[in-house]
């Protein structure tokens, strides 16, 4: 098995006027290709810090961050776009899709992105389909339940194909039975595509889920699991 | 992202939100309706001026009495000083060839008020004794009848020309007058010719006159001073060409026979190019200002595109931090909003153009129905110039927020409430 993720003394400053204060300090994993993580801490432990790291939302202040074999830790905006586009699928607490869009539209918001044009209808209902949403492509996200919004994210994050998912608490604005749902599908997107999966949870039920928790604890993995 | 997805994507945003797209499109509608119906009104003005004077006569001057300064007060306000009157004999002099040779011909004339009556209707109107050659200088055209000629003027012959509005005035009808006696003055005087309609012109109306023999005038009608005083002349040049020639040699003329020093001419020699150069600078301030006025308008319309995308980048943070997430470049979401705000302001300057030229349609309506020949005309440059313009004023006022959309941190956007 290949790496997908290699971390390597990631450090993080940020500077709240005159203090700095130091949100990862230090931090080095690997992440294999097809791992199912769960990353957890209290808040303010640098979860959020190392999520947008890893997401490429956001570059760290040293260290060295190589994901699928790019090291991303210096690179400009655009090149980090282009690294999100392609390599990272986001889901999020609160969805995060366009209201006025129908659910295709959202699939396929990623792929108008990426530049290429033929068959991006098919991969977007390929996406839909594989979270099972295929009768509810036209629907816009207010005609959809919670559950159904969190899976057109899926199919969203799904359809680029990415090397990783970083989910971000998935399962917080949903009940418990269909947070269950919906991290059965998350699990079985990963044994059916190989899709690493990396979520950010504080609920232990769903680390449990999980093949390897990595615990954060004042910007430092607490065990090194 | 190509262009044409982002315009499709602007339009379902701007849909989305119809009540505010529309308010903030009127002050575009608004800007651009105004430049275009300013500008249409400016220059029909333009244009019916430049037509009416051109109307007077061709490669036409006018010699008035008295030195350009004192003409400043308005055609004959400056007569009452020590000029020299212009005479017969200026006229004589000036229709010499050898001594202007760019003179075609030379009427001279001259104007009073009178009153016209026929049977019981009587009317006031301005009685102008002439020479045959007016006919020529000034351009005139009968309906019917004939002009006057030697020798209604060798026989001072009690003859007169009238206009078709003064005819109406005492005869109740402009056609078949012919032969008919009305009193001018209280002198009886043989209806000879009517003259076509020829509509407002730069001096009042011509329709509204009345022409009689110059020698008739002189003796009998409107006497002045001296027995050969005219009050105007009127001089036709060769071609149009040789118009500021025969301005000089008009001038070299009388300045010998009324010896006066250069400088301090006690006549004005005004041609029809100064008149039309005098009314298109009026006219073209005129357009200028009243475009400046309506530019101003188009600004502030600007500036409420620029307010509302403002509030539109900060609605939209969260989606902006979504579309940088998902792959979205700083170009992406530039082109994004730059494409609304563009779209905005070009949808709003359509519907401008579209509302102006409806606003200056009814102007034109509204000049003719109250008798004023006046078509406005919106003219292709003054559509271009709005489109352009209005599409550069979203572009320009789109800028700001467009790059503050883009340069949003997407961490930061994505947390944003």
């Amino acid at each position: 098995m290949d790496r997908v993720i290699e971390a390597r003394d990631l450090r993080k400053v940020y500077k709240m006027g005159e203090v700095e204060v130091e949100a990862l300090r230090g931090v080095s994993f690997e992440i294999q290709r097809g791992e199912v993580v769960a990353i957890m801490g209290p808040s303010g432990s640098g979860k959020s810090t190392l999520m947008n790291t890893l997401g490429c939302l956001d570059r760290p202040t040293s260290g060295e961050y190589i994901l699928d074999g790019e090291a991303v830790a210096s690179l400009q905006d655009d090149q980090l776009a282009d690294i999100r586009n392609r390599k990272v699928g986001f889901v999020f607490q609160s969805f995060n899709l366009l209201s006025r869009q129908t659910a295709i539209t959202n699939v396929e918001l990623p792929l108008r992105y990426s530049g290429n044009t033929s068959g991006r209808r098919e991969r977007a209902i390929w996406a839909l389909k594989a979270v099972g949403l295929e009768d509810r492509m036209t629907h816009r996200p207010y005609e959809l339940s919670g559950g159904q919004q969190q899976r057109v994210a899926i199919a969203r994050a799904i359809v680029n194909n990415p090397a990783i998912i970083m989910a971000d608490e998935p399962t917080g604005n949903l009940d418990s039975k269909v947070g269950k749902e919906i991290m059965n599908l998350l699990l079985n997107l990963n044994r059916e595509n190989g899709t690493t999966l990396i979520i950010i949870t504080h609920d232990p039920t769903i680390a449990e889920q999980t093949g390897r928790v990595i615990r954060l604890r004042d910007g430092l993995l607490e065990n090194g699991s | 992202m190509t262009l044409a997805q982002a315009f499709f994507e602007a339009l379902e945003s701007l849909n989305g939100n119809k009540l505010r797209s529309g308010l903030t499109v009127l002050g575009i509608v608004i800007g651009v309706a105004a430049v275009i119906a300013m500008l249409a009104v400016g220059n029909g003005a333009q244009a019916s001026i430049t037509g009416s004077i051109t109307s007077i006569g061709t490669n036409l001057l006018f010699v008035f009495r008295g030195s350009p300064e004192s003409q400043q007060q308005g055609p004959g306000g400056g007569s009452g000083n020590n000029d020299r009157p212009l005479t017969l004999s200026d006229a004589a002099a000036i229709a010499d060839p050898f001594a202007a040779p760019s003179v075609e011909s030379v009427a001279p004339a001259i104007q009073g008020n009178g009153i016209l009556s026929f049977g019981g209707e009587s009317t006031t109107t301005t009685i102008t004794g002439i020479t045959p050659e007016y006919f020529i200088v000034r351009n005139l055209e009968l309906t019917e009848g004939e002009f006057i000629n030697q020798e209604h003027m060798l026989g001072r012959m009690s003859v007169v020309v009238l206009g078709p509005e003064a005819a109406d005035a005492i005869l109740g009808r402009h056609e078949g007058i012919v032969g008919e006696t009305i009193r001018i003055e209280g002198q009886p005087f043989r209806v000879i010719g009517v003259l076509v309609a020829k509509g407002g012109g730069a001096f009042g109306s011509e329709d509204n006159s009345a022409y009689i023999p110059f020698t008739t005038a002189q003796a009998r009608l409107l006497k002045r001073s001296s027995r050969d005083e005219i009050d105007i002349l009127y001089v036709q040049a060769t071609t149009a060409e040789s118009v500021p020639q025969a301005a000089d040699e008009i001038s070299n003329i009388l300045r010998q026979r009324h010896r006066t020093p250069i400088g301090d001419d006690d006549f004005t020699v005004f041609t029809q190019q100064d008149f039309l150069q005098t009314f298109q600078a009026i006219t073209g301030v005129l357009t200028i200002f009243l475009g400046g006025i309506a530019g101003i308008s188009l600004l502030v319309g600007g500036i409420g595109i620029m307010n509302i995308m403002l509030v539109s980048v900060t609605e939209r943070t969260r989606e902006i931090g979504l579309r940088k997430a998902l792959g979205a470049r700083k170009r992406d979401i530039l082109i994004q909003f730059l494409t609304e705000s563009s779209l905005l302001s070009l949808i709003g300057g359509i519907i401008g153009i579209l509302f102006g030229w409806l606003i200056s349609f009814v102007v034109g309506q509204i000049a003719a129905a109250s008798g004023t020949a006046f078509t406005p005309i919106v003219g292709a440059d003054a559509v271009a110039l709005a489109t352009i313009f209005s599409a550069a004023v979203g572009l320009f006022f789109g800028i700001y927020p467009a790059n503050r959309a883009a340069n949003l941190e997407p961490v930061e956007a994505l947390r944003y409430e």
